[in-house]
């Protein structure tokens, strides 16, 4: 089953950039504030002349 | 430092959304078509490209990547440029994505009722496509990288973490299960075989849903949900967790598609284990979705939106219940090519894709016209219609593939199958497939309620095509220092990182996947196994561009119901050189793995002409075309060629007579019908081929021969 250790293979890949990503987000500091972000996303700043519904 | 002016482009995410809605529309009517013809097969006027097995794969096509792919990118478009505080990097890359995907869909919509398909579920569209689809999602992942690398806002809010495990994932899974040789233009083989071919197509298949029906669904939820509840997400940290667990989970889940196979049984096991596994992540999601709304649960009253949002999140939560339970053997025993597996498809398409979908559009919609929604209640009504097409659809799936499930397995006291007439399981669930139609009709309906809400209100806004926003310009973190090392450098660049490593996946799997061009050695071989005829593999490959396998399985499980009513399991070495593999996924007609022998070739010949000469009462289209049009002989040697490159042991010789060979066998069979009564038929004619197909098919090592 030759065939199972190449998708083990491209899923490990996968994997292990997610795991990178994880790694970068955490020590980034991305997850260092979790009340903030869900907080912000509702507010959108408009440009002061702009007088759109939000 | 000053705050920075810039403007959101609106007009591609209501492109985007436009095109959801019109090829959201057609999808819809497309599967009430085939839903239909499976009580009333006369429906398809007996037009080749109207019949079930061709318009199943546009129906799957047209709602996964049409409708739901286009909402998706709606929503990205919305959704990043403001998370991002930034405008989409490239006008031209966005409108590349854009033109470029409709014209994907457009060829899809052209390719597949001509019967052009590589057969494989969700995958369906023959080569030149695959490598449109390719570039087309290149463009989205620069676009998208490109804008979080000039955004203005430091943190990457959730729902972007989500977009981009999509374009990563889909990426890979695209490319590896599309690996095919083109024979010509319109005809290509999977360059895996049988048990192979079956598990890449399920890995794809599984992480299709995953990786496109979920994750960046689930990051429309996590914007579009606390932007219509105005307030926060339940919880953030919990968003962050389900995030990393869903993803690494995932992708280890796809064999639970081919239980009971002839795939491995450690293969087996470890796809149920990873799928048990999976309810936790996902239910992460559907709690945290629905939590979001809570204290504002009197809203909902008042809110198409959120009432469309509340069923979605639901849905979903019921989809990843049942998923991981059918995953078990025991269940999945009884589930496996019945009805049931569309009941539970559709409560995650109609229930989850398409409700989040219809919420996303009600509340954006009006935002980008600078209006109101012309009517509520519209909207209301179109939730309730939508609803009860959802339970009406649903509902009558799960009887019905119970019901016939049951029926497969009941055996009289003497050993011998109560229902030995498999006609008699599907006779008995025509009802339930009547109530399915009508609960897709309604669905439908709802649908184009949409549309004269949407139009309705177009017509009384105008699109803020440029929106103004103002923000913050994103302050440089780092400064370099002195005597710092490499590794510094990369880790400020996540994003070109994250491009770099896909790059370097793609050039480890060309390099991986060189040796698995040759047929691998672990399959055990079976003597007795050998290669189709020319005339055969024509015919196969006619079987394949009707469709057969999307009603047909070729996978006999080792269970004394079906050993008892089809013969001999089927076993992993019969299918070596079966380039792609065509085992199917549902039952509404038998197994055909042990057709070959089992009837007559004139049986055949009236079957194919009219199914209820041989079977009153079969819901089985009639092929009158096949009985017409010429075969295509020329082309045989090249599909030979083909094969021989792949692997499989034809001898030159035989790749150049091909023709030859061909004709001298469908001389054999034609004349063999000539004989009978009012039978006239040329070696020439598609029918021949068929027939030599389906009398070859299990018979290499059939014991009972």
């Amino acid at each position: 089953m030759g065939i199972i250790y190449l998708l083990l293979f491209f899923s490990l890949i996968i994997a292990a950039a997610f795991l990178w990503a994880f790694l970068w987000s955490n020590s980034d500091g991305q997850f260092d504030d979790v009340e903030g972000p869900a907080m912000r996303m509702l507010r959108d700043e408009k440009s002061p002349k702009s007088s759109t519904n939000s | 430092m000053e705050k920075e002016l810039f403007k959101y482009d609106n007009v591609t995410t209501r492109n985007f959304l436009v095109a959801t809605i019109i090829w959201g529309v057609i999808a819809f009517l497309v599967g009430v078509t085939a839903a239909i013809q499976l009580f009333y097969p006369d429906l398809n006027l007996d037009l080749p490209w109207l019949t079930f097995g061709r318009l199943r794969a546009l129906h799957t096509n047209g709602a996964i990547f049409a409708f739901v792919g286009n909402a998706i990118f709606a929503g990205v478009y919305h959704s990043m440029q403001r998370l991002l505080k930034t405008r989409m990097a490239s006008d031209l890359l966005s409108n590349i994505h854009f033109w470029g995907w409709q014209l994907i869909i457009v060829s899809a919509v052209i390719t597949l009722p001509l019967g052009i398909t590589s057969s494989k579920e969700y995958a369906e569209l023959e080569w030149p496509i695959d490598i449109a689809i390719t570039l087309v999602w290149v463009v989205f992942g620069i676009n998208m990288f490109w804008t979080i690398l000039k955004r203005r806002e430091r943190h990457l809010y959730v729902a972007i973490w989500f977009y981009i495990a999509t374009f990563v994932t889909v990426a890979v899974l695209h490319i590896v299960n599309n690996l095919e040789l083109p024979v010509s233009m319109t005809k290509s083989y999977s360059i895996f075989a049988g048990v192979q071919d079956a598990l890449v197509q399920w890995w794809y298949g599984h992480n299709a849903v995953a990786f496109f029906l979920t994750t960046p669904v689930l990051g429309l939820m996590y914007y579009f949900l606390p932007k219509a509840a105005e307030r926060p997400v339940y919880s953030y940290r919990l968003s962050i967790i389900h995030f990393w667990a869903l993803i690494f989970i995932y992708i280890w889940a796809g064999p639970h598609h081919l239980l009971y196979t002839a795939l491995p049984d450690w293969a087996q096991s470890l796809g149920t284990v990873f799928s048990i596994m999976l309810i936790f992540p996902s239910w992460g999601g559907m709690i945290n979705g629905l939590l979001t709304l809570r204290g504002a649960w009197d809203r909902v009253r008042d809110s198409a939106v959120l009432k469309f949002f509340v069923v979605a999140v639901s849905a979903y939560g019921m989809a990843t219940l049942e998923g991981p339970l059918l995953s078990l053997k025991n269940l999945n025993a009884i589930a496996h090519y019945t009805d049931w597996i569309p009941a539970h498809v559709h409560i995650g398409t109609l229930g989850w894709n398409g409700f989040l979908i219809f919420g996303m559009i009600y509340w954006l919609l009006p935002r980008l016209y600078q209006t109101s929604l012309y009517s509520e209640k519209l909207a209301n009504w179109h939730f309730f219609i939508g609803t009860l097409g959802i339970i009406f659809w649903a509902l009558p799936m799960y009887v019905s593939g119970f019901t016939q499930s049951m029926m497969w397995k009941q055996f009289n006291p003497d050993g011998t199958l109560l229902y030995h007439n498999f006609l008699d399981t599907v006779t008995q669930i025509i009802p339930m497939y009547i109530l399915r139609a009508i609960g897709g009709t309604l669905y439908l309906t709802g649908a184009i309620l949409l549309v004269v809400n949407v139009w309705r209100t177009v017509k009384s806004g105008t699109l803020l095509r440029e929106e103004e926003a103002s923000a913050m310009p994103l302050a440089p973190k780092y400064q370099k220092e002195k005597g710092e090392y490499w590794h510094r450098w990369i880790e400020r660049r996540p994003v070109t990182l994250l491009l770099w490593s896909t790059v370097v996946i793609l050039i480890g799997g060309a390099v991986e996947i060189i040796p698995t061009l040759k047929i691998d050695s672990n399959v055990p071989k079976l003597e007795a196994v050998k290669p189709y005829t020319p005339l055969e593999l024509a015919g196969r490959d006619l079987y394949i561009r009707e469709g057969c396998n999307a009603c047909h399985s070729q996978m006999i499980r080792p269970f004394r119901s079906e050993t008892k009513r089809y013969g001999e399991y089927s076993k992993a070495g019969e299918f070596v050189y079966d380039h792609p593999f065509l085992w199917g996924s549902k039952r509404t007609g038998p197994d055909l793995h042990r057709l070959g022998g089992k009837y007559g070739d004139l049986w055949h010949y009236n079957h194919m002409m009219d199914p209820t000469r041989t079977s009153p009462g079969s819901i089985m289209p009639r092929y009158p075309w096949l009985l017409t049009n010429e075969l295509d002989f020329e082309i045989l040697p090249k599909k030979l060629s083909a094969m021989q490159t792949l692997g499989v042991p034809y001898t030159d010789d035989e790749v150049e007579t091909a023709k030859e060979l061909a004709l001298a066998q469908a001389t054999r069979i034609s004349d063999g019908l000539n004989q009978e009564e009012n039978v006239e038929t040329l070696p020439s004619d598609e029918i021949i081929a068929l027939i030599a197909y389906l009398q070859r098919l299990g018979t290499d090592i059939n014991p009972n021969k």
